[in-house]
């Protein structure tokens, strides 16, 4: 069964045609990879399920109620916690407060908001920096923080908007064996837009590959990365498998 | 240690409490009326900090609620009699629908930044003109409170001594500082911060940011109608060029800019520091027999200006640095 199911949405700027017939199904308890070159259409595939933008036309259901035309706290609320690309912490705050923020949507009192979200940063080895100002965090450890702030709205499906990006390897290797953790032991299911290789293929099982703004491809990574129309447009440029 | 830090705002407090509650059986009635001052910007400013300095949305026609708030009042008693308690809650009514519907223009419509302050302006400044055109309230003439023998405590209409301004006044302050220190403990406190450092972030993490930004802009008028309503009654004498006029809501927020926006202490640390130069400056100018116009203005000006060259954040945080808070 699908807990995300994305249905031929389609997304134009102006003259650009952003995202075109788009599909894809998550499934339940999935990892699920997005790929595709730069500009190929992820990050508005991404922002249109987490409420960024309505599509222009097509359908996205969540757990089979529809959530396109939803604001993003709307899906927040329903259960679809995001990263950004770009990371957004709220530098002013300390790193425990900045998850708190994102903890107060399921727990109304402090004192619980404060219990779960220190319990989420020891899992993703930020406990000993909670008193720190967000803004005093290296790359890799804001990009941890993305991560703790969106667990802790506690979403069923986690949208991971290239986590990766800008990590060594030791700590991509770091990131991954906590998202295959939070799969595992909490049954999240996990949708996750990865320009390291390295990543989705250690991750996802089943990935989906855009490419102007449709989709070319679907499958496991082994499939995919045997793809003829795969390799053409994507990994034929980068060959860093 | 961890104790220690946690206790050591609570003892600066009960200090500064203790202080302020002696204060009037040591000092003059000119001293008073000077602290009085001094508390009433220090409860405007908190007031003001609970839009701009939690939920970052500047507002720079605070004169607004104040006027609007002691109109509301002083109309009540004028007309008819009612007294300054039931006048309160029509003052906050008023206000907080004035704020909601400036709120619900801006952030419907996502006027934010500056194009927010001028709307704030803008509101002032025409409800300003448009109480220059109403005649129940006086016109430019104004509108005069009787004022009744000072000397003795009429809670009931809000009249009597200075000391009773001055206690009424300090209760004031004692409660916004406690009502501003559990909304920043709280939901609304997180919220606000998340939304004044990052909307679009707050956002995705489920916040209704419309929502809760209008709960802040209803939360500061309604703190800032009661200090209309104190004004009203403290000076008795009311003109739309004079509450409206966006010098008082500048004078609002230079306490909490000096201070320090978004803290707690800021604006009272603010108020006092800006005050006691106004007079401090006054005085020392007679002593030196500098009696030329502006000169003070002059003076006050300077001041401001190495405050925020060189404590951009205010007073208060290298303060609070410093005691390790």
């Amino acid at each position: 069964m699908s807990l995300l199911e994305v249905r031929s949405v389609s997304k134009h700027f102006r003259g650009l045609r952003a995202v075109h017939d788009a599909s894809l199904d998550v499934p339940h308890g999935e990892i699920y990879g997005l790929i595709g070159p730069n500009g190929a259409g992820k990050t508005t595939t991404f922002n249109m399920i987490a409420g960024v933008y309505a599509p222009d036309s097509g359908e996205i259901l969540f757990g089979s109620a529809p959530i396109h035309g939803l604001r993003a706290d709307q899906v927040c609320a329903a259960g679809i916690g995001r990263t950004f690309q770009i990371v957004k912490p709220f530098a002013g705050l300390s790193v425990l407060d900045n998850v708190m923020v994102g903890a107060f949507l399921r727990e109304r009192q402090a004192r619980a908001a404060r219990e779960l979200s220190v319990r989420i940063l020891e899992r993703l080895g930020l406990g000993a920096k909670r008193e720190l100002p967000a803004s005093s965090l290296t790359l890799p450890d804001r990009k941890r923080l993305e991560v703790a702030r969106a667990l802790a709205t506690r979403p069923k499906l986690l949208l991971l908007d290239e986590v990766m990006a800008g990590l060594r390897p030791t700590e991509c290797d770091q990131m991954i064996a906590v998202f295959r953790e939070l799969n595992r032991a909490d049954g999240t299911t996990i949708l996750l837009i990865e320009h390291v290789m390295r990543a989705v293929m250690a991750l996802a099982r089943h990935i989906c590959v855009l490419h102007h703004g449709e989709v070319i491809a679907r499958g496991t990574p082994e499939q995919v990365v045997r793809n003829p129309a795969v390799l053409e447009c994507y990994l034929g440029e980068e060959t860093e498998v | 240690m961890n104790r220690n830090r946690a206790l050591t705002p609570i003892y600066l407090l009960t200090g500064l409490a203790a202080i302020l509650v002696a204060l009037p059986f040591f000092v003059g009635n000119y001293a008073l009326s000077v602290a009085t001052l001094i508390l009433y910007f220090a409860y405007t400013g908190q007031a003001w900090n609970v839009m701009m300095g939690f939920a970052g949305q500047l507002s720079l026609g605070h004169a607004l609620y104040v006027g609007v708030g002691a109109y509301a009042a002083g109309a009540l008693f004028f007309y008819y009699g009612i007294g300054p308690w039931a006048g309160l809650w029509l003052a906050i009514a008023l206000c907080v629908a004035l704020g909601l519907v400036i709120g619900f223009l801006a952030f419907r419509f996502g006027i934010s930044g500056v194009y927010f302050a001028l709307l704030t302006i803008a509101f002032a400044e025409f409800t300003r003109i448009g109480f220059d055109h109403f005649g129940w309230t006086g016109g430019p003439g104004g509108m005069f409170l009787r004022v009744a023998q000072r000397d003795t405590w009429d809670l009931a209409n809000f009249r009597g001594p200075p000391l009773m301004y001055y206690y009424a006044m300090l209760f004031l302050t004692a409660g916004a500082f406690a009502l501003c220190a559990w909304l920043l403990r709280s939901r609304a406190g997180y919220y606000w911060q998340a939304i004044r450092e990052d909307e679009e972030a707050a956002r995705a993490l489920g916040i209704n940011a419309f929502r809760w930004k209008l709960l802040a802009v209803a939360i500061s008028a309604a703190m800032t109608a009661v200090a209309g309503v104190f004004f009203a009654f403290y000076y008795n004498n009311l003109f739309p060029e004079q509450i409206f006029h966006i010098s008082r809501s500048i004078e609002i927020i230079l306490g909490p800019v000096i201070g320090g926006v978004g803290t707690l202490f800021g604006p009272l640390l603010g108020a006092a520091v800006l005050t006691l130069l106004s007079d401090g400056i006054s005085d020392a100018l007679n002593a030196l027999g500098l009696d030329i116009p502006g000169v003070k203005q002059v003076f006050y000006g300077l001041v401001l200006l190495c405050v925020v060259m060189f404590l951009p954040h205010g007073i208060w945080p290298p303060i609070a640095r410093r005691l390790r808070l």
